[in-house]
């Protein structure tokens, strides 16, 4: 669980500073998103870092399953009265819920944009790269649509804020000064990317209004 | 004053439980939430009732036989306080309380609010001691620790096995208790020898009792009344992992 909600977020740092080209102007952001992305598809690192993705969002997922089946099935009888939330924050307490949120949300992202760029004929731009670019602004256009990327990433922003500790603390960081270290490092890498996500749809949409 | 309970009472392991209602009059604010108990039992006897049966045996803090989710939390209100050392006036007159044994699936319940926390034996067994015969006490500078270790291993030492943190984990994990022992004797060199395989053999054990995966909400050290810190896990965690990697 450590290992593949760590190397997700290791990936989600990637892959935010790869789309920062969206928020250069139109014309420039088009050439250098369409290039990136052709750049990516190409290169022989990329393909094997993407398959220790797919097996990681695999694997984190079919391991949650198990986690839960198991955590359930060691709940005796429920609590007729049950005040116990008082002692935990929410968001500690619903991994597996804010993760059936990432799930759904990441079912629509591969559809939309990983299955369009690999396996459909796009237009190609005037550099000859498939226009991903148009595919990702055209997306953004629609309000709803802008609606469920914020909703999903709040849900990543709360499962990266529990997750990022407790993989710590799962892989054994116990000295104090490091565990206060990590605690901070975790607030930081969250909120820049979430904020950093959550700006994109909303940067394009607003564009696309003037 | 008076109160009114509710109040988890199961005739045997098998049977289905239920909340029953006892109104309580005449409860002092000194009593003790386990004199509260014994009143009402009283009341029980002389209706020719079956007692209302729960578990306790020092009645001051130190043996962790006492354990009940009152209100909802595990020992009730209080903070770092045992369900024998909470008194009654931490309620006013007039309240519902309450009443349920500490639920887990590797905690059975014997009947009412009495539990069997004998998965907590099983883990001890399976490591929780140093395996060479001691003897007479040796002479105590024979072998030095720093003053820091003494007092982090007592830190972990100070855990007295009542089960309030299975009660409260969402995942019924036994990471906090278990994690305690480990600590307690990873630190001192008597321990420290076979920390290795300990580690791995009571980890084992607590998922042989079927408890479940700590997924550090940290509810445990909370509710924790000896203040038992989650970062026991952590080093259980980081021994657990050494131990494998270097295991012979
Ligand atoms: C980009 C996506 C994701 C990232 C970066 C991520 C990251 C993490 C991290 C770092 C942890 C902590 C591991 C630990 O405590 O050892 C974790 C735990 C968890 N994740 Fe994810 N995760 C992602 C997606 C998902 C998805 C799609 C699901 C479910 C379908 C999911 C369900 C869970 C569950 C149930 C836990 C266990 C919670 C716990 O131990 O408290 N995650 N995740
Ligand atoms: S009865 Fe011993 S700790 Fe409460």
């Amino acid at each position: 669980m450590s290992g593949t909600g760590l190397f997700l977020c290791f990936f989600l740092i990637i892959h935010l500073l790869g789309n920062l080209q969206l928020f250069l102007p139109p014309e420039q952001a088009r050439e250098q998103f369409n290039w990136y992305s052709h750049l990516l598809s190409g290169n022989i690192i990329i393909k094997t870092v993407s398959y220790v993705l797919y097996i990681s969002i695999i694997g984190h997922t079919i391991y949650a399953l198990i986690i839960t089946r198991k955590n359930a099935a060691a709940n005796g009888t429920k609590y007729a009265y049950d005040k116990r939330g008082t002692a935990s924050v929410w968001y500690s307490r619903n991994m597996g819920l804010l993760g059936t949120i990432i799930f759904i949300f990441l079912i629509i992202h591969f559809k939309d944009f990983w299955y369009q760029y690999k396996f459909t004929d796009l237009p190609l731009d005037a550099k000859g790269h498939k226009d991903l670019y148009t595919i990702v602004t055209k997306a953004y256009q629609q309000l709803w649509y802008v609606l469920v990327y914020e909703v999903a990433l709040l849900a990543l922003g709360f499962h990266l804020l529990h997750g990022f500790f407790s993989a710590a603390r799962t892989l054994g960081v116990f000295h104090p000064k490091y565990v206060r270290w990590v605690k901070t490092l975790g607030w930081v890498y969250t909120l820049v990317i979430i904020l950093g996500f959550m700006a994109m749809p909303i940067f394009v949409y607003l564009n696309g209004l003037s | 004053m008076k109160l009114s309970l509710k109040i988890w009472r199961q005739e045997s392991f098998d049977a289905k439980g239920s909340m029953i209602s006892y109104q309580l009059d005449k409860v002092s604010s000194d009593m003790s939430f386990l004199e509260m108990l014994d009143l009402l039992n009283e009341e029980l006897v002389q209706k020719g009732e079956r007692v209302i049966e729960f578990d306790h045996d020092c009645r001051e803090g130190i043996c962790g036989q006492c354990g009940i989710m009152i209100n909802g939390r595990a020992h009730g209100p209080l903070s770092n306080t045992t369900t024998c050392q909470l008194h009654m006036r931490s309620f006013k007159d007039g309240d519902t309380i309450y009443i349920e044994p500490f639920r887990a699936e590797a905690f059975p319940i014997i009947r009412d609010l009495k539990i069997d926390r004998k998965a907590f034996d099983h883990i001890i067994q399976a490591g929780g001691y140093i395996s060479t015969s001691t003897g007479q006490p040796p002479e105590a500078n024979s072998i030095l620790i720093s003053h820091d270790n003494t007092e982090a291993a007592f830190d972990a030492a100070a855990c007295i096995g009542c089960g309030a943190c299975v009660a409260t984990c969402k995942n019924s994990s036994a990471a906090l208790f278990t994690s305690a022992k480990i600590t307690h004797l990873a630190l001192l060199p008597q321990g420290k020898l076979e920390a290795a395989q300990r580690v791995i053999n009571m980890v084992d054990q607590m998922d042989t009792e079927g408890f479940g995966h700590c997924s550090n909400t940290e509810a445990c050290e909370v509710e924790c009344p000896q203040d038992i810190a989650v970062l026991h896990i952590a080093r259980m965690n980081y021994e657990y992992n050494k131990a494998l990697v270097f295991k012979p």
